[in-house]
């Protein structure tokens, strides 16, 4: 039984080890280190955590049900919404889910380019993590840092796709739009840079003594509970787990790209710290080796039933604009069936059932959102800690409420 | 010093306003934000904070943990059923005067999420003074929605209530 939130503190009756009573404190919704709108009801021995209880649903956005009212094009847009830190990721597992069920392979270079958003994304989630965290525990530079070079992300999404944060650029059946040559200029810039800004933050925190003493030791994850938890991303790998989609079970041609899988053996959130600072680096050896492979050709299927024709065209052929019309009006159609889709987010395994009646809107879409399924493990991290190490337990578990409630 | 030389100094050395315009002055240069993030345009609301578009030009850059201390909420991102009466409980709890953004096309009308969920516009719940645009809107845009604020509170000196 959850008592509505106001009440704030309150006695349980249990007898503590030391002596006291034990407390049940509300921690959230509206906190400032709950990274979203993350309740968590708290029972604490003196400082000591007890027990831990997740309350959700403070950013339910009803954004499964939401699909199931638009057409799979236009799903695409929505998908953005439910982790808002890494869109093009979540664009990927829709997309890759809805091809899977067409049947439709898309071209080299869209695939690349896939692989070229994904990887910024990953970086940029991480980014927003480290500040974030950073910021917590008291070292606020490091969030003018971080943000400083996620800017520049912002600045290459809005080059390629025109839109700072939910860029859609990952569609069923390819991409939004061929990249410019200006993108590939910003981005070489960008890959060029970026090692020795991840150097930076290295220095700033890798050794710094405090944050050290807030990490090492803190929120403790075994393997054997990591899997047992269903964890996944970073925090698998945080506890020694090699286990990293992009290796396992390949998708956009991973398979192609020389990186090793971040993997730390600490268990703590010092080793999971330590996991994305590696996943960051890897990042940009993906990156640069995008860019270089970068083929030539198209960057959409083509397919005029799936997706509009070129705008030159509509001037010229009868053809081009019935398929435009059709397509804006009524959308295509997916062939009966379910699929199922899991791709690495910056968080996780973050996959996408999609189940189709053969219409052109969707039966049902799911999400297995990596945030919703980490949180699991706050009790077990939090365990025995003291109340303030809370804060560093939610910092290191990355989650995103959007993508927790959806 | 004779009186005659004191008044002709007054004219180099006392500004004469109105009561108004000073304390105007004074709360629209100091409007300071509640820290209360809900979704994606929360992210852009960081960004706003930060070296780039730096808040702090503008005398907000103190983002308040406590609504005790804060006079204006963003309210920056989609607001759920669940969250609403949240919400209005931190807007209770901010002390007079103060004042109401609503970032983005969530909070302002519900945007793409027209459902079961979603609070369709936060102004069904609180008094919204500027209404942003876009989804998430770029953090120059928040920007643009402090300035429009600043300038009313200003306009209005002393009465803050309409």
């Amino acid at each position: 039984m959850i008592e509505s939130p106001g009440v704030t503190v309150t006695r349980t009756g249990e007898q503590g080890a030391f002596g006291g009573e034990l407390l049940t404190v509300n921690f959230g919704p509206h906190h400032p280190s709950t990274h979203g709108v993350l309740r968590l009801i708290v029972d604490l021995d003196g400082e000591q955590i007890k027990r831990v209880q997740p309350v959700i649903g403070y950013l339910h956005t009803g954004i499964e049900k939401q699909m199931e009212a638009l057409r799979w094009q236009q799903g695409v847009v929505v998908t953005d919404r439910h982790d808002y830190l890494s869109p093009p990721i979540n664009n990927l597992a829709y997309a890759l889910a809805v091809e899977k069920l067409m049947g439709v392979e898309v071209p080299p270079r869209a695939q690349v380019l896939r692989v070229i958003m994904s990887e910024l994304t990953r970086l940029s989630s991480h980014l927003v993590w480290m500040g974030t965290s950073g910021l917590e525990l008291g070292a606020m530079s490091m969030l003018m840092y971080c943000f400083r070079e996620r800017e520049q992300i912002m600045d290459l999404n809005e080059e390629i796709s025109g839109f700072r944060m939910h860029t859609s650029y990952i569609r069923p059946g390819g991409v939004f739009a061929d990249s410019t040559p200006r993108f590939l200029e910003m981005l070489d810039k960008f890959v060029r840079e970026m090692p020795g800004h991840i150097d930076e933050y290295e220095d700033l925190l890798t050794m710094n003594p405090i944050w050290r003493a807030r990490t090492i030791g803190i929120g403790r994850l075994p393997a054997e509970d990591a899997k047992v938890l269903g964890a996944t991303g970073p925090m698998l790998r945080g506890s020694g787990v090699a286990w990293d989609l992009r290796k396992s079970m390949p998708y956009s041609g991973y398979e192609d790209y020389d990186f090793e899988v971040a993997v730390s053996n600490d268990c703590d959130c010092y080793g999971r710290y330590l996991v994305r600072i590696k996943e960051m680096r890897e990042a940009v050896k993906i990156l640069r080796q995008a860019l270089d492979r970068l083929p030539d050709g198209p960057v959409n299927v083509d397919d005029r039933k799936m997706l509009p024709p070129p705008r030159e065209e509509l001037e010229t052929s009868m053809e081009a604009v019935i398929h435009h019309f059709k397509l804006f009006t009524e959308g295509y159609t997916v062939p009966a069936g379910d699929a199922y889709v899991a791709v690495e987010s910056g968080r996780g395994e973050n996959g996408c059932y999609i189940v189709s009646d053969g219409t052109h809107k969707p039966r049902r879409v799911k999400f297995r959102s990596a945030s919703f399924v980490n949180l699991q493990a706050l009790e077990r991290m939090a365990l025995n800690h003291m109340v303030a190490d809370m804060i560093a337990i939610i910092g290191t578990a990355d989650t995103v409420l959007g993508d927790v409630d959806r | 010093m004779g009186v005659e030389e004191l008044v002709a100094s007054l004219g180099d050395n006392v500004l004469t306003t109105t009561l108004g315009k000073v304390i105007g002055w004074g709360r629209g240069n100091s409007v300071w934000p509640a820290q209360f993030g809900l979704a994606c345009c929360a992210i852009e609301m960081i960004a706003v904070a930060t070296a780039r578009l730096d808040i702090g030009r503008f005398g907000s850059e103190a983002m308040r943990a406590s609504p005790r201390q804060a006079d204006l909420m963003i309210v920056s991102g989609r607001v759920s059923q669940k969250m609403a009466p949240i919400l209005r409980t931190v807007y209770d709890q901010m002390p007079e005067p103060k004042w109401v953004i609503s970032m983005g096309a969530c909070a302002s009308t519900g945007g793409v999420f027209n459902n079961y969920a979603l609070l369709q516009g936060v102004d069904k719940i609180v008094p919204v003074d500027v209404y942003i645009p876009g989804c998430p809107p770029r953090p120059e845009d928040l920007l643009n929605a402090l300035m429009i604020l600043q300038e009313r509170i200003k306009a209005r000196g002393i009465v803050t209530q309409s």
